[in-house]
């Protein structure tokens, strides 16, 4: 009994608020637009028993995915999304890997307060972190003050409200999900692989490229994941950074359903992101059960 | 074969700036008395001030609190449960269902997850509020704490539990006298985790939230999203500096704790000798 009920809470909590929800976003995505309150027909009415809900299904069609493929702000805003969060996942690597790589290199007793380091930003507010790179970026902002001053440029750059930005906002709040799991990676290599491959004949690049980067694979793979997935649906940084003509799906659905009030729109956005999603996550899952299968043996 | 080259210090030394040079930004100009925030016109506190006048960014602050310490509680008793019963609890009907369920929320994009449950709270016909912003906080983030506990309990030796069994514990004294000091840390962690996640929390807050209960980040995204003011640089000042407070006397007290416990270790040892 005690058994039944411990299994049985966190269930159904995650059931009624997690599973049951997407149904429902689901159905909405297949229902009609309206002028009321909720702005969608046909609600299921049981009151009028077995007609009821034989109408409630009779009038379910798949008229807002159409309207998805006519309309071409969508499938330009899923591909740009696409583009920015690949582009933006593949300059964070760049980035991450010297950075992650110089932790695995420095002193043990160094080792921790890195660490601090790396992870001391995602505890602060992930809203502040974006904000604070409104006052840097702007045009009066401190880059261009700073690179007018040195002389480099005549007049000021546009980068706030431009795709760059967003680059930019992506790269910095995502940059420790990259390094953590490629340090953790780098950390576990075996240095007496790096030995022999020296002592066979490789130069110290070689074996970087032979040796630690193939076997950082896992590291390298679980980070981009993690920076991708999360990019792809991102809302607060296009937002704040990017400008009018930065489309990304996240806003898409956002002032669809906040400023357009079209619910069933905004549920077929969600329920085609979604499914757009399940292919990164498995294979991210995949990456991390072959993990925990290399590190059982 | 370690080497840290010139290449290491200079990515290193880069990278950090990269990381801390905005918010240290931020920092300097909450501090400049001018209201363009760009133009250093001298060193000012009146942002603090007028920040501290302001009613609604105080009762934004307080619902925020008091949302963040409700739901990161109930994610870390719900959150642990759920870690058990996935790594103790053996095979039951929806297994999978339930260990899916666990780990989608970690990588749904928060727009979903906030549609969703509003969407659920007007089929219901829930009021939102702060009650339901409770709710879906409680939701996503006992997926995180469910997360950190499952990966202690792994890791730690079963025959503790099995020896309390044997010596005539109940199932559920093994879990209170033996499971829970060992996976305590976890579980706090868990639950700073889950406290962190829902004071941050823009997009479902934004979701769930009625009229009657605003957060601070709703608070801050719309004084910020036409450009920079300086009450929000004074904020974030404070939030920086908490925040840096609390993880470097974390870090502090749990270094402590394991010099403290590797003498203890060391003095059992010669004791035994």
């Amino acid at each position: 009994m005690r058994r039944f009920s411990l299994i049985a809470v966190p269930y159904f909590w995650l059931l009624v608020l997690f599973l049951v929800p997407f149904i429902i976003v689901f159905k909405i995505s297949l229902s009609d637009t309206a002028l009321a309150i909720p702005p969608y027909t046909p609600t299921l009415d049981v009151s009028t028993g077995w007609e009821g809900i034989r109408n409630f299904f009779a009038q379910l069609d798949w008229e807002n995915f159409t309207f998805l493929t006519t309309d071409d702000l969508y499938w330009k805003a899923y591909l740009s999304s696409f583009r920015i969060a690949a582009i933006s996942t593949l300059l964070t690597l760049l980035i991450g890997y010297p950075i992650a790589y110089a932790m695995a290199q420095s002193p043990d007793e160094w080792r921790p307060t890195l660490m601090m380091l790396v992870i001391l930003p995602f505890w602060t507010s992930f809203l502040i972190r974006v904000y604070s790179w409104m006052g840097i970026l702007s045009n009066e902002g401190f880059l261009n003050q700073f690179l007018l001053w040195t002389g480099l440029i005549s007049e000021p750059l546009q980068i706030l409200n431009t795709n760059k930005a967003v680059y930019i906002g992506i790269i910095y709040t995502y940059l420790p999900f990259m390094i953590l799991p490629i340090y953790s990676a780098l950390e576990k290599l075996d240095a007496s692989l790096l030995e022999a491959a020296e002592d066979l004949g490789c130069s110290r690049i070689t074996a970087f490229w032979l040796v630690t980067i193939p076997l950082s694979k896992q590291g390298i793979i679980a980070g981009s994941f993690l920076v991708f997935i999360p990019a792809l649906g991102e809302f607060v940084i296009p937002s704040l950074l990017g400008g009018s003509k930065t489309l990304m799906i996240g806003k898409v659905l956002w002032e669809e359903f906040f400023s357009n009030r079209d619910w069933p729109v905004a549920s077929a956005v969600a329920v085609i992101l979604l499914l757009i999603l399940i292919i990164p996550i498995v294979l991210f899952q995949r990456n991390e059960q072959k993990q925990r299968e290399a590190e059982g043996q | 074969m370690r080497r840290f080259t010139w290449f290491n210090a200079t990515s290193l030394t880069l990278g950090f700036v990269f990381l801390y040079l905005p918010m240290v930004i931020l920092v300097i100009y909450s501090f400049n008395s001018s209201k363009l925030v760009t133009v250093w016109a001298g060193f000012s506190t009146k942002w603090y001030g007028t920040l501290f006048q302001n009613e609604a960014f105080l009762d934004a602050a307080w619902v925020t609190i008091k949302v963040a310490v409700v739901s990161s509680t109930f994610a870390a008793v719900l959150g642990t449960m759920a870690a058990y019963v996935l790594v103790r609890g053996g095979r039951f009907l929806g297994r999978t269902l339930f260990s899916g369920m666990i780990y989608a929320p970690l990588v749904m994009p928060e727009v979903i997850t906030g549609l969703s449950l509003l969407l659920l709270f007007i089929g219901i016909g829930f009021d939102r509020g702060m009650m339901t912003i409770i709710l879906a906080h409680t939701t996503f983030s006992m997926c995180y704490v469910s997360v950190v506990v499952s990966s202690r309990l792994v890791s730690f030796d079963r025959s503790l539990e099995e020896a309390a069994l044997d010596l005539g514990c109940s199932a559920f004294e093994a879990f209170r006298l033996v499971t829970l000091p060992i996976i305590a840390p976890a579980v706090i962690s868990g639950w700073l985790l889950a406290f962190t996640l829902s004071l941050d929390d823009l997009v479902i807050a934004s979701f769930t939230s009625g009229p009657s209960a605003t957060t601070l980040p709703i608070k801050i995204y719309s004084a910020v999203r036409l450009g920079v003011s300086p009450e929000i640089n004074a904020l974030s000042t404070i939030m920086i500096s908490i925040v840096t407070v609390g993880v470097i006397s974390a870090s502090l007290i749990s270094k402590r704790a394991a010099v403290r416990q590797r003498r203890e270790e060391t003095a059992a040892e010669r004791a035994s000798d």
